[in-house]
């Protein structure tokens, strides 16, 4: 179990003083000088050690995405933070936002200072306006503090500014996130060329979960290794949870990755609602992720590795659980609904694949099709999976085929229904 | 996709009120020069702060001050579905989130509340136009489930009749108090925190700890102080064995972009393997690209035939209709083919599967999908259902 000592997050929920001030007297800003003196390739060698991996969902190794920044360009490198936190299920990084915010400063410093960037441009998503304000307001601070800015305690010149999106899902993907940056309609680059090379304004670029720099401070204060021996190989650190769906208690917690999600459940939201043997699936990485049963959810630990195993994903943590009262048809379908709101509308198999998944799921949800059509069903979500230029349509396939895989059982059941309901005569 | 128009009725003319245009110029100075272009969503939000929507001169407004055609902030204003294009309550839009966490909480009453007091269709504001609401996708607020936002601030926790209580608030003109409806603090557990109540967290005694690390070890070994480790480690054995031999980063290290904030998993996977490790140039990626391309084509031709048999052994052919999935006419195919036994089919390659596969057209991935091998395995050892219903092996 993991100790106060060990959380990062100290204010997560906003209990103490969010203002710059409380945020030294919890750690921040502590040493950060120091750290910068040690010279860039020590931090990122730290972040490498400590097996920090990417918070955004994708779980890519933190430390070699910075190292793959060039070292010498004439052109300006660019830190561009993801806070365009929209994968439901997901509330992680808007309580970074606004309770912690001086840690994901700190961190974008560290982090710009590693890769030789100048400027970072933190893109928080339209909703979250409070939050915004609450790291305006923290970033001001640092201003005024000389923590940041031009000529500032740290030797290092370091602009960051606050952007923010309309509503659109798709800027959380990082290339969509650049062009919505640029004043263009969010719709993801072809890769090649990376953003590393070819970026935010044709400029190197690396665009990182908020969570994932917000640790960088306390990664180099506490030491790789201490980061390294939390959690399981390959998944170390500690990691904010969201759990959200039918428990007694829902919250966002910073525990350690790999807990089983049993003690998560139990320790920290009182358990499912009606209790275990009332569970009926957990979608435990966000909406993207193909759910997983009650039976595999028993011991199943939370990290990238083991629930990759499963053929779901650790994706941003974002715990959501249905308990049997849940018709999970129509749960998948309103993700499906989602997908479809929020395909970009680039690649013809998202576009029109996501709506006619939809559709056919509202079909499903009634009753109203044939048997034959799952397998079609699951057909055309392989059709989309892996032929769009980002992964949206994978986004979209997965929680459907998680739906087949898990619970076809209950699809038939309910076409089986609606047959037996609307039975035809034949007129003779 | 969502379709979204112009309204019909616009007004003549848009102009920012004077302190607005002084937060526009300095927003407009965030960005390098000559990309003004980035500051075209905070411009069109501020525009619609003060308009109450996004009215069309407004857009083309924002337009002229960035130097961009009009076509590329319509673009934008359409893309972005936070823009209101058409006019929404004057005291309050309710925007009800609708998506899985909030509807597996309750978020279908609070729509019906909206439906039954502001009307039955969203953007569509009551006949005194003070009230409106919409549906939208995920606000991010899921642990606080079930959730509206109204303007800047989210009401969390809701009931029907919390919610009712809200927007009698707006209409009567006052402002409720946001956050949750229940009295918890943020997204903690409603019954208090179960984590973070440790004091020394709070008083400062954690300042200046990190020294130690490198006071006890000096110059070059710096680097390699180590402190004590967390008071909660796991302690398998290979973690261990980890921790003690930090070395390099655990992961095979590739191309950042090449595992996109939301990659394609297999792809990566076998870009991380053939890469070897190193970091790839885009030119190494394409052609290790095209490889893969080729060495998957040939893959597939790769069949290779599975034991037939001319006819089964001692006469009589297992009952291949018990393996969910395989109906009377595939068994007759099966049969045609020389299959005729458990046994047979659960001896199967990939590369057998990919002869069957070819063999039958029309039934690509249906013997992995529907787990033929598994069933046969499991069928051959003498084990029945106990109806051809019934059940089928776990995975």
């Amino acid at each position: 179990m993991l100790h106060d000592r060990d959380r990062i997050f100290r204010n997560i929920y906003g209990f103490h003083d969010v203002g710059l001030k409380g945020a030294m007297r919890r750690g921040a800003w502590d040493g950060t000088k120091f750290f910068i003196d040690k010279g860039h390739d020590y931090i990122i060698d730290e972040v490498k050690k400590s097996g920090l991996r990417g918070r955004g969902g994708a779980g890519f190794p933190t430390g070699l995405k910075w190292s793959f920044m060039p070292k010498a360009d004439a052109r300006p490198s660019y830190l561009v933070i993801n806070a365009d936190e929209s994968e439901p299920g997901s509330c992680k990084d808007r309580e970074i936002l606004r309770h912690d915010p001086h840690l994901m400063i700190e961190g974008a410093l560290l982090a710009s200072f590693a890769m030789r960037a100048h400027t970072c441009y933190v893109y928080v998503r339209g909703e979250y306006i409070r939050e915004r304000e609450a790291l305006q307001r923290a970033i001001d601070e640092a201003y005024e503090a000389k923590l940041v800015g031009k000529n500032n305690v740290h030797g290092w010149d370091f602009d960051i500014f606050v952007h923010h999106g309309a509503g659109a899902y798709i800027c959380g993907e990082e290339t969509a996130m650049l062009e919505s940056l640029e004043g263009k309609k969010g719709q993801p680059r072809l890769k090649p060329p990376f953003p590393a090379n070819v970026g935010l304004y044709g400029a190197p670029t690396t665009i990182n979960n908020v969570e994932s720099i917000a640790v960088a401070g306390e990664i180099l204060r506490r030491g790789s290794a201490w980061f390294a021996a939390l959690g399981k190989p390959n998944n170390t650190g500690t990691k904010l949870f969201q759990i959200s769906g039918h428990v007694e208690r829902p919250c966002v917690v910073e525990e350690e990755m790999g807990i089983p999600l049993k003690e998560l459940i139990d320790k920290h939201c009182g358990g499912i609602r009606g209790g275990w043997d009332n569970l009926l699936a957990v979608i435990p990485g966000g909406s993207s992720v193909r759910c997983i049963t009650a039976e595999q959810a028993e011991a199943v630990t939370m990290d990238f590795d083991a629930l990759g195993k499963l053929g779901s994903g650790l994706g941003t943590a974002a715990v959501i659980l249905m308990d049997k009262s849940t018709d999970i048809i129509a749960a998948i379908r309103r993700i499906a609904y989602f997908y479809k709101h929020e395909s970009c509308g680039q690649c013809t198999p998202c576009r029109e694949g996501t709506g006619w998944m939809w559709r056919v799921l509202e079909r499903m949800e009634r009753g109203e099709a044939e048997k034959r059509e799952i397998d079609l069903l699951f057909d055309v979500t392989k059709q989309v999976e892996g032929h769009t230029i980002c992964a949206l349509g994978d986004a979209a396939a997965w929680p459907v085929q998680g739906l087949i895989k898990n619970f076809r059982p209950v699809i038939e059941a309910r076409i089986d229904d609606y047959q037996r309901k609307h039975a035809r005569v034949a007129a003779e | 996709m969502a379709v979204r128009r112009l309204n019909a009725v616009q007004p003549a003319q848009f102009a920012f009120t004077p302190e607005n245009l002084a937060w526009a110029n300095k927003t407009i100075a965030k960005y390098p020069e000559g990309k003004q272009a980035s500051a075209i969503i905070p411009l069109l939000w501020r525009a619609q702060e003060q308009a109450g929507w996004l009215p069309e001169p407004a857009i083309r407004l924002v337009c002229d001050m960035l130097g961009m055609a009009h076509i590329r902030g319509l673009e934008v204003a359409t893309f972005y579905t936070m823009f209101h294009l058409s006019p929404v309550g004057s005291k309050a839009h309710i925007q009800v989130c609708g998506t899985t966490p909030c509807m597996l909480r309750g978020s279908g009453e609070l729509i019906a509340v909206c439906k039954n007091r502001i009307d039955g269709h969203s953007h569509t504001p009551n006949a005194d136009g003070t009230l409106s609401w919409e549906e939208v996708e995920c606000i991010g607020v899921c642990a606080n489930a079930p959730v509206v936002q109204v303007g800047k601030d989210t009401y969390e926790d809701l009931t029907p009749e919390q919610l009712t209580k809200i927007i009698d608030a707006f209409v009567a003109g006052r402002q409720p108090k946001p956050g949750s409806q229940i009295g918890r603090v943020a997204s903690s557990p409603v019954t208090g925190p179960t984590t973070l109540t440790d004091p020394a967290l709070y008083d400062g005694s954690s300042i200046g700890a990190w020294k130690k690390r490198f006071e006890e070890t000096s110059g070059d070994q710096a680097d390699k102080a180590e402190e004590s480790p967390p008071a909660s480690a796991l302690t398998s054995p290979a973690h261990k064995a980890q921790v003690e031999a930090p070395g390099e980063a655990k992961a095979p290290p590739v191309h950042p972009a090449a595992l996109t904030a939301m990659a394609n998993a297999g792809l990566v996977k076998e870009l991380e393997e053939r890469g070897g490790g190193k970091p790839l140039s885009a030119g190494e990626i394409d052609k290790i690209k095209g490889d893969m391309i080729r060495d998957r084509a040939a893959a597939a031709s790769r069949n290779v035939e599975p034991e037939l048999l001319k006819e089964p052994r001692g006469g009589k052919a297992d009952d291949l209709s018990l393996i969910p999935g395989v109906s009377a006419d595939v068994v007759d195919k099966l049969h045609a083919m020389g299959i005729w036994h458990f046994d047979q089919i659960a001896k199967w390659t990939p590369q057998n599967v990919a002869w069957f596969e070819v063999q039958l057209d029309g039934f690509m991935g249906r013997v992995t999908r529907d787990k033929w091998i598994e069933q046969a395995q499991k069928l051959a050892s003498g084990w029945r259902p106990e109806s051809k219903a019934g059940k089928r092996p776990k995975g």
